[in-house]
C-alpha cells in the first residue's frame, strides 16, 4: 500500500498542468507589474536629471528625444545658495533627531517598563503611542492652535506675563528648530520605544536576580546589567537611521510650518526642495537633479550603514 | 514568560520614592500627549465670539455645537472626503494584502529556484529609488492617472517592508506536510494558496492590514502630486485645504465676499470650524485606536522574525 509519488508528479500538480515554479510565477506578476510601474521605470527615468526638459511638451517625447547635458543641471543645482541650506537642514535635523529618539525612546522604555503598576503602564504608553497615529495634517491644527498670532494658546499665555510680547511664530525662523524638534519626538518616540520595551522584557530575569544577591541596587542593575544589554541594539538602530539621514520627513518639514516662506531657511530639506522645485516651479530638470543627488548619496549611506552593522553583529544587518 | 518577570519583580521593585517619581514623569509625558488634542477639542465646541475674546482656551467660557452646524449645513464635500478616504483605505488595503501575500508565499518556499533572485528585486526598491520626479513622470505622462482614485492607490500598493514581513511570517508557520499532502492530492498552488496559506497566515494579515489601513488612511501627500480636480479630495486633503482656506467650507453666496468682510463678520465661524474639522478627521482613528493597538505592536513584533 505504500504509494510513492513520481518525480513528476510532485513537480506537476494542479489541473492547469504548469509546472510548480511557473504557477510561482503567475502569483507573483501582479507585484511585479506593481513593482515595475512604481520603482523600477520610475529609475530609468533618473536620466531627467542629465537632460533639458521643458514641462509641458509632451515628457515622454521630452525624455526620449531631449537634449542632453550630462551634469549641467548638477551644476545649476549646486551653484544655488538651496543646495548648501537644504543638505546642512536635512542633515543637521536628522542628526538631532537620532540623538533625541535614542534618549527619550530607551527612557520612556525603561520607565514603562519598570513601573511597578502594570496597567498604569500600559495605559500610559497606550497614551504616549497615540500621536504616531495622526496625520501631518492634524498635526498642522494643533501646532497652530498653539502657535497662532492672536488666539494661540501660547502667546494667550504669554499674555499673562506682564512685559512679554506675543511672537509671530510662522514669521521668525528663530525657533522653529526647537518647535520641529519637539513636534518629532511628541510624535515618534512612543513608536520608537516599542522595539526597546520588547527587548528590555526579553531580559532574562535571572540576571537582575544574580545582580541583586551580588548586593546591587536598581541604579547598579540599570547601568551594568540593563545598559549593557541594550547597547547593541541601540547602535543597531543609530546605524541604520544614520543610513537614512539624507531622507527627511516631509509632512514634518512641509505641514507643520504651514508652508511659510519666511521660516524656508530653517525649514525646507531636501524633499521639500524637491517637491517645491517640481510643483510651484515646475522645474522639472532641476528637481530631478536634487532627486538624484538624494537617492545616490542615500544609497551610499545606507550601503555604508549596513557594512557597518555587518562587521558590528551579523543577525542585524540588513543583507 | 511575562508571568515569570512579573513575579521575579516581587524583591525587585523601583523603591517607592523612585516609583512616584517614575509615575509623575509618565503622567506628565501622556498629559504632553492628550493636551493638545483636548485644545483642539475645546475650541472646536467654543463660539466664534468668545475665541475672538479669549483666544483658543482648554476650558471655553461658553459652549456651542455652531462649529459643527456649519460644518454640516452643506455635508457634501465631507460626505464625499469620507467616502473617498474610505473607498481607497478599503480597496488599498484588501488588493494590497492580497498582491503582497500571493508574492510572499514562492518567496517563503525553500523549493522554489528563483526565490533569492525575485527577493532580491522587492529588497532593491527599499534601498534605491527613482524618487519623486521620475515617479511623477511615468504617472502622469505614462499611465495618466493624474486625477483618478488610481494616483491614491497605486503608488502604496506594494511595500516591500510589509511583504517582507509577510514572507518571514510564511517562512516560519507553514507546515511543509499540510502543503505536500494538499499536492499529492492534486491541489495546484493557487488552491494550496487560497485554501490553506491564507487562512493560516491570519495574525499576519491583521497586522499588516492594519499598517496598511493606516497608510492609506493618513495620506494627503499623493492628493498634494496628483489631485488638482476638486471632486477627488479625500478626508486629509480636504483638512489640508481648509487648513489653507478657511472659504473651502463656505457655500456660494459667501464666496462672493472678500475674505476681509467674512472675518469682519465677528459671528460667522471659522477659527472654531477649522477646529471641527480635524476633530471630524481624527474621530475614527482616535475612537477605533484602543482597539488596533494590540495588532499594531504585534505586527511590529513580527517585523523582527528574521527569515
Amino acid at each position: 500500500m505504500f504509494h510513492d509519488p513520481s518525480a513528476r508528479q510532485l513537480k506537476r500538480s494542479g489541473k492547469s498542468g504548469l509546472s510548480r515554479d511557473r504557477q510561482y510565477l503567475l502569483m507573483m506578476l501582479p507585484v511585479l507589474i506593481v513593482l515595475i510601474l512604481n520603482d523600477y521605470l520610475p529609475m530609468f527615468g533618473i536620466v531627467v536629471a542629465f537632460q533639458d526638459i521643458r514641462y509641458g511638451n509632451g515628457l515622454i517625447q521630452g525624455i526620449l528625444h531631449g537634449k542632453w547635458v550630462g551634469l549641467k543641471n548638477f551644476e545649476f543645482f549646486t551653484a544655488t545658495p538651496d543646495a548648501f541650506l537644504i543638505t546642512r537642514n536635512t542633515v543637521l535635523y536628522n542628526g538631532a533627531f537620532i540623538v533625541l529618539d535614542l534618549v527619550f525612546s530607551v527612557g520612556l522604555a525603561y520607565l514603562i517598563h519598570e513601573l511597578g503598576n502594570r496597567r498604569l503602564s500600559n495605559m500610559f504608553h497606550t497614551i504616549i503611542l497615540m500621536p504616531h497615529f495622526l496625520s501631518f495634517v492634524v498635526v498642522s491644527y494643533i501646532v497652530y492652535a498653539f502657535l497662532h498670532v492672536e488666539l494661540g494658546f501660547v502667546n494667550r499665555l504669554l499674555q499673562s506675563f506682564p512685559g512679554a510680547d506675543p511672537v509671530r511664530w510662522y514669521q521668525e525662523p528663530a525657533y522653529w528648530p526647537f518647535i520641529l524638534s519637539l513636534v518629532h519626538v511628541w510624535k515618534y518616540v512612543g513608536y520608537n520605544s516599542i522595539v526597546y520595551l520588547a527587548a528590555l522584557k526579553s531580559i532574562d530575569p535571572q540576571l537582575y536576580e544574580a545582580a541583586t544577591i551580588d548586593g546591587a541596587g536598581k541604579w547598579k542593575q540599570a547601568r551594568h546589567v540593563t545598559l549593557p544589554l541594550l547597547v547593541p541594539l541601540m547602535i543597531v538602530l543609530t546605524l541604520l537611521e544614520v543610513g537614512k539621514i539624507f531622507y527627511s520627513d516631509f509632512g514634518l518639514f512641509y505641514q507643520v510650518p504651514l508652508d511659510s516662506g519666511p521660516l524656508f531657511p530653517v525649514t525646507n530639506v531636501l524633499d521639500t526642495y524637491v517637491y517645491r522645485s517640481l510643483v510651484n516651479m515646475g522645474d522639472i530638470s532641476m528637481a530631478a537633479a536634487a532627486g538624484v543627488y538624494q537617492a545616490f548619496v542615500g544609497f551610499v549611506l545606507v550601503l555604508g550603514a549596513n557594512w557597518l552593522v555587518r562587521r558590528y553583529d551579523k543577525s542585524y544587518s540588513l543583507f | 514568560m511575562t508571568k515569570a518577570i512579573r513575579s521575579s519583580r516581587g524583591g525587585n521593585a523601583l523603591s517607592p520614592a523612585v516609583n512616584a517619581a517614575a509615575t509623575v514623569l509618565l503622567a506628565l509625558g501622556s498629559l504632553l500627549c492628550l493636551f493638545p488634542l483636548a485644545l483642539v477639542l475645546a475650541v472646536s465646541f467654543t463660539p466664534e465670539r468668545v475665541i475672538a475674546l479669549n483666544g483658543y482656551s482648554i476650558l471655553p467660557a461658553a459652549l456651542s455645537l455652531e462649529a459643527y452646524a456649519f460644518l454640516f449645513a452643506e455635508p457634501l464635500r465631507i460626505v464625499r472626503a469620507y467616502g473617498i478616504t474610505i473607498f481607497t483605505t478599503v480597496t488599498g488595503t484588501a488588493v494590497g494584502l492580497l498582491f503582497i501575500s500571493l508574492y510572499a508565499y514562492p518567496l517563503s518556499r525553500r523549493d522554489f529556484r528563483y526565490r533569492r533572485f525575485f527577493t532580491f528585486l522587492v529588497f532593491f526598491t527599499m534601498l534605491f529609488n527613482g524618487g519623486l520626479v521620475p515617479r511623477y513622470l511615468v504617472y502622469t505622462q505614462l499611465l495618466h492617472v493624474k486625477n483618478t482614485l488610481l494616483a491614491l492607490i497605486l503608488p502604496l500598493l506594494v511595500n516591500g517592508y510589509f511583504l517582507l514581513i509577510m514572507r518571514s511570517f510564511l517562512s516560519t508557520t507553514l507546515p511543509e506536510e499540510a502543503l505536500e499532502s494538499a499536492r499529492i492530492d492534486g491541489a495546484g498552488e493557487f488552491r494550496i494558496f487560497f485554501s490553506i496559506v491564507l487562512p493560516l497566515a491570519k495574525p499576519a494579515l491583521a497586522s499588516i492590514g492594519l499598517f496598511y489601513t493606516l497608510r492609506y488612511w493618513n495620506d494627503w501627500f499623493l492628493s498634494l502630486i496628483y489631485i488638482t480636480n476638486d471632486r477627488i479630495v479625500n478626508l486629509q486633503y480636504l483638512m489640508y485645504r481648509v487648513q489653507l482656506h478657511i472659504e473651502e467650507l463656505q457655500n456660494a453666496s459667501m464666496q462672493n465676499m472678500s475674505l476681509q468682510a467674512i472675518r469682519e463678520m465677528a459671528d460667522i465661524p471659522s477659527e472654531n470650524v477649522r477646529m471641527a474639522m480635524a476633530i471630524v478627521g481624527i474621530g475614527p482613528v482616535i475612537l477605533a485606536y484602543p482597539f488596533f493597538r494590540r495588532y499594531f505592536v504585534q505586527g511590529l513584533t513580527l517585523g523582527s522574525i528574521k527569515g
